[in-house]
């Protein structure tokens, strides 16, 4: 077939390859992104390892529909309702995208807790991915985080006293809670300057953070790899017990119990 | 190759080390003045005129230090092989007996780190300045004037709905207050002024005959002592003062508890907190400092 290509087939290959080898050359960005993609995964993969990937989709439909909706969105205390309002009724497809970062930032968080599910149920914050799983708390810590100041942003009357709750119990930590309170604040009582404050940490400050740890989290996955299913040869096996059955390692208890000696937890030991 | 390895190495080196000038930290004190002249040309051009003077009695000096050697034209040293050393004594001897140095790289490396280090600092520090103190400066309430003492007649509550901040607009800084004349007391007008922010979490209490709290479900009695449900003190208060014959509405302070009622109400008052956080028992002590101002 190689051999067979026609003129025409050719001059279509070159076509493409040229612009991507002037790239490669001088950037390396196409073996970097071979790298990334064309990674060596275990053999017994499956659904529920899409699950970080399904966060990060979730948190990109977050980034591109916020930014779009500050094209629209009025941060101040006169302002920020009618703004919402007129987003949503008014302009052309905004209760689309107003849906969609609504929405999708419930879909976010309960995809993260899905994750964070996975990893721990599949012992994948285990050595060496520790790091990794700090990284996560943190992202988890900062999504709330990002829930927590959107949800003031609509100004109506949910958003308004759901926030001086939040901000209330955030202040009821010991000895720094009332700092904190008044920093969320930007004073003594939510003013003025607490919208414009929870707009700037929601559109700028939590989400830099986000980026730049998510980045992190990939480089600790690209680095570490992807663990197998705790039931699968790679991850532990399974060892045989005595009487000719095999069981996943680890869940055999290593002593031995009546006169039947069964197999030590660590064979090789 | 061969002739580095068999050109001597200690003369070589001395060599090198009569070009360097010695340590002085005499540039430092002339970018001072350099510095000086450039804050005095903005504040003050006497700071301008003495950093002038500085720079040039430093620069000066500095030249005459850099140029010592030169000037001082230093007769050959005589090191140079006075008896001649064999290649493997020379070599020997470079190892153990070199003084532990300074390395300019370190220097370099130091410095660079120490200068991006002052300057990252000189941007962040004012900054985040500005992010936070605003929050804790100048946080006091305004002086509501209320009207007229006839509004409020005497043993019975009336709400008030008053904006706690003049700069701010209805929706945000719109507050309520239950407000009960009490009458006369020793000649002195007697006001029960207590806030509608629950003490829980901060929402608002309902009038329905008693305070009431339509979050969680904190219940008040008239004098604000909580009865029932989750709040952990009573109803804040406000001060009050009256100006020609209005009653104004002071700084508001948190209220640990009530005993008695109206005029011969004894209360037990704090400064103030934020809703949620106990001002007695033992439970105090997990938020000493209140960072609000006012209160007693």
């Amino acid at each position: 077939m190689a051999k067979t290509k026609s003129k025409r087939q050719q001059q279509l290959e070159q076509a493409v390859m040229i612009p991507v080898d002037w790239l490669e050359e001088r950037s390396g960005l196409v073996g970097g992104i071979k790298y990334f993609l064309f990674r060596k995964v275990p053999a017994e993969t499956n659904w529920f390892h899409t699950l970080g990937s399904a966060t990060l989709t979730a948190f990109l439909v977050q980034a591109v529909t916020g930014v779009i909706l500050a094209m629209y969105y009025k941060p101040a205390p006169d302002e920020a309702y009618a703004s919402i309002q007129h987003i949503t009724n008014d302009l052309t497809l905004g209760w689309l995208v107003r849906g969609m970062h609504r929405w999708g930032a419930s879909v976010f968080i309960i995809l993260l807790f899905l994750h964070m599910g996975r990893v721990f149920l599949f012992g994948a914050y285990k050595y060496p991915r520790e790091l990794n799983w700090l990284v996560g708390v943190i992202l988890l810590t900062m999504a709330l985080g990002e829930g927590l100041t959107g949800y003031l942003l609509p100004w109506d009357q949910t958003a308004y006293w759901a926030t001086v709750v939040a901000i209330n119990i955030n202040a009821n930590a010991p000895i720094v809670g009332p700092y904190l309170g008044e920093f969320l604040r930007g004073g003594a009582e939510i003013g003025n300057d607490t919208l414009a404050r929870f707009y700037s940490l929601h559109m700028l400050v939590i989400p830099g953070g986000l980026f730049a740890l998510i980045g992190l989290h990939l480089y600790l996955v690209v680095r570490l790899g992807i663990t197998a299913p705790p039931w699968t040869k790679a991850a532990g096996g399974y060892q045989e017990v005595g009487d000719g059955r095999a069981l996943r390692k680890g869940l055999v208890d290593p002593k031995p119990r009546g006169n039947g000696a069964i197999a030590p937890r660590r064979p090789e030991a | 190759m061969a002739d580095d390895l068999e050109r001597p190495a200690e003369p070589a080196h001395e060599d090198s080390e009569q070009h360097l000038p010695a340590p002085s930290i005499l540039p430092f004190a002339f970018a001072g003045g350099i510095a000086l002249i450039l804050i005095g040309l903005i504040i003050n051009w006497w700071l301008a005129v003495a950093g002038g003077v500085l720079a040039l009695l430093f620069g000066f000096a500095w030249i005459r230090d850099v140029t010592r050697d030169v000037r001082a034209a230093p007769e050959p040293e005589p090191v140079v092989a006075e008896e001649p050393v064999s290649e493997l004594a020379a070599e020997e001897e470079e190892g153990p007996e070199e003084p532990e140095r300074y390395p300019r790289s370190v220097f370099l490396e130091l410095s660079t780190l120490g200068i991006g280090a002052a300057i990252g600092a000189l941007v962040t520090v004012p900054a985040l300045g500005f992010m936070i103190a605003p929050a804790f400066v100048g946080q006091g309430d305004d002086d509501v004037d209320l009207g007229p003492l006839d509004n409020f007649p005497e043993q019975q509550y009336v709400i008030a709905q008053f904006n706690s901040k003049k700069d701010e607009p209805q929706d945000v800084g719109r507050r309520a207050a239950f407000i009960r004349n009490n009458g006369q007391q020793n000649g002195v007008p007697s006001f029960t002024i207590i806030s509608n922010r629950c003490a829980h979490v901060g929402c608002p209490t309902q009038p329905q005959g008693l305070p009431g709290d339509a979050c969680h479900g904190g219940a008040y009695d008239a004098e604000g002592n909580r009865v029932a449900g989750p709040p952990v003190r009573a109803l804040d208060r406000y001060e009050f003062m009256i100006r020609n014959g209005n009653l104004v509405l002071g700084t508001r302070y948190s209220v640990g508890k009530v005993t008695g009622q109206g005029a011969d109400a004894k209360i037990y008052a704090y400064k103030r907190y934020d809703p949620g956080q106990h001002v007695d028992g033992l439970e105090q002590y997990l938020w000493p400092v209140p960072p609000y101002e006012g209160g007693s």
